[in-house]
């Protein structure tokens, strides 16, 4: 009988994932934060 | 085409071990592209000046069409693939809406090359309209799937990233356009190319990254609650039945409304808040005031969405529609500009909050099997708000104009009618009770 032994996905490639999306979003808030200081000038 | 078949369900079911916590990037990539839509202005004013060989140039009206033909092609995709999508599987679905909308910004590129409007429309607008739908739903049944425990908090992460998408959508224009009109080309169809190129190869990220759970996968240690609200169905119901029961139309109302009414300030933020401040902001500080706004609508898709997981998804509404009512009904009377910011911060916070939270609401009622189905059909209430909320801004704005009274005195009024329209959506959500059992889905049925 064959079975699927459970293989966890690396803590490395979780992170990397997140990487992937936070570092354009980040660059996105951190522009958008820029142009919201204009605000309190 | 076999070498698509990696995009099948059944191949793209996740193996024993597979972390959840991957799939919520997954969605992320595909609502952080497709929130790209509503950074389309920075591109009207270079359309605008933008002339034909025999000098001809395009109207505002013309160039805005089509982000509102794109946003009204993302309603109706959505109301019509969601049902194809819940038997595709996630992955085909993103691969498409990846698809259409690297392919929307690459004709469009082509239409500005020849200056022809028709195909700008046809490539951003329709082809680039049902990448938007499908991608905007694609993500939602998975998630709460992957999530039982906190689908709250999974799907205000990706539709957070829909708010998300314009902050790196606009950025991205500005600079590319800058770039190519330096280095001598066609800036608006060069940037329209590289944009599509970007957000497919972007989207692809997701497409490989999203798996579906095993059927009979649950979180490690966790147990379906034993029943803590008569909201909450143990039921599944299917797209048809579900339309034909009042609770599907009352949250179409209720999502309507909120849309509505954060449409009534955003569309219209930056000179809402110079004429209300006449003399003490500034053109620059009232685009500032716009960023302000992004960040509270993306911040509150995550927050408001999240805590509805602990104090339920109608109470959630609850507190958008009585708390909005009021905070629209004084924010006119505000004179302090930080706490008029604030106040209209937390209403454009409630406003994203208000699409986070309505998958996970269709979840409670009609269960999880097709809630990415029922979504699409409930989507149709935010084109329908789109098209209401700017009529209604703009009429008052047009007769205060026509009748040479000064501006300020229209915001009053425009905010204290979307004050009433949260009342109206308070009562809509107090009527929302458990769907009937005669609507529960039969085995027979599961994806009718």
């Amino acid at each position: 009988m064959s079975t699927t032994e459970a293989k966890p996905s690396s803590a490395v490639a979780i992170a990397l994932a997140w990487l992937v999306v936070i570092i354009p979003a980040a660059w996105g808030v951190y522009n958008t934060a820029l142009r919201a200081a204009n605000l309190f000038k | 085409m076999a070498f698509l078949s990696f995009l099948d369900r059944d191949r793209s079911i996740a193996p024993p071990g597979y972390s959840r916590w991957l799939v919520p990037p997954a969605a992320l990539a595909i609502h952080l592209a497709i929130g790209q839509a509503y950074a389309f202005s920075v591109f009207v004013n270079p359309l605008l000046a933008y002339k034909a060989a025999d000098g001809s140039t395009w109207s505002h009206k013309e160039v805005g069409y089509i982000f509102s033909f794109a946003i009204a092609i993302l309603g109706i995709s959505a109301a019509v693939f969601g049902k194809w999508l819940e038997t595709a599987g996630p992955r085909k679905a993103m691969f498409v809406s990846a698809t259409c909308f690297g392919l929307g910004f690459i004709i469009a590129a082509f239409g500005v090359f020849i200056h022809s409007l028709a195909i700008i429309y046809f490539g951003y607008g329709f082809i680039g309209g049902i990448g938007l739908g499908l991608g905007y739903i694609s993500p939602v049944s998975t998630l709460i799937k992957w999530f039982p425990d906190r689908p709250g908090l999974s799907t205000g992460l990706a539709i957070m990233g829909f708010g998300g998408g314009a902050m790196i959508g606009a950025p991205l224009a500005t600079n590319l356009m800058a770039f190519f009109k330096d280095s001598g080309h066609q800036p608006i169809a060069c940037a329209f190319l590289c944009m599509g190129i970007i957000y497919f190869i972007f989207m692809m990220f997701g497409v490989f990254m999203v798996r579906v759970p095993a059927p009979d996968w649950k979180p490690a240690g966790w147990t379906a609650p034993a029943k803590t609200s008569a909201l909450i169905s143990s039921h599944n119901v299917t797209v048809n039945s579900a339309m034909a029961t009042p609770q599907f139309w009352l949250l179409w109302v209720v999502l309507c409304l909120n849309v509505t009414a954060g449409i009534g300030i955003l569309e219209s933020a930056a000179p809402m808040l110079q004429n209300l401040f006449a003399g003490k902001v500034s053109a620059l500080a009232a685009g500032g005031f716009v960023g302000v706004l992004s960040l509270f609508n993306m911040v509150g898709r995550f927050v408001w969405a999240s805590l509805s997981d602990f104090i339920g998804r109608k109470m959630t509404y609850m507190v958008f529609f009585a708390l909005g009512a009021v905070l629209y009904f004084v924010l006119p009377s505000i004179s302090v500009l930080s706490l008029f910011v604030l106040v209209a911060g937390v209403l454009i916070s409630m406003y994203g909050g208000g699409f986070a939270t309505i998958p996970a609401y269709l979840k409670d009622l009609f269960g999880g099997i097709n809630v990415s189905a029922i979504h699409g059909r409930l989507l149709t209430a935010w084109s329908f708000a789109g098209i209401v909320g700017p009529l209604v801004v703009n009429a008052y704005l047009d007769h205060y104009k026509a009748t040479g009274q000064p501006l300020a005195g229209a915001y009053p009024h425009i905010l204290h009618i979307m004050a009433a329209l949260l009342v109206v959506g308070f009562i809509a959500n107090l009527l929302v009770r458990p769907v009937d059992q005669r609507f529960w889905i039969r085995d027979s049925d599961a994806h009718a």
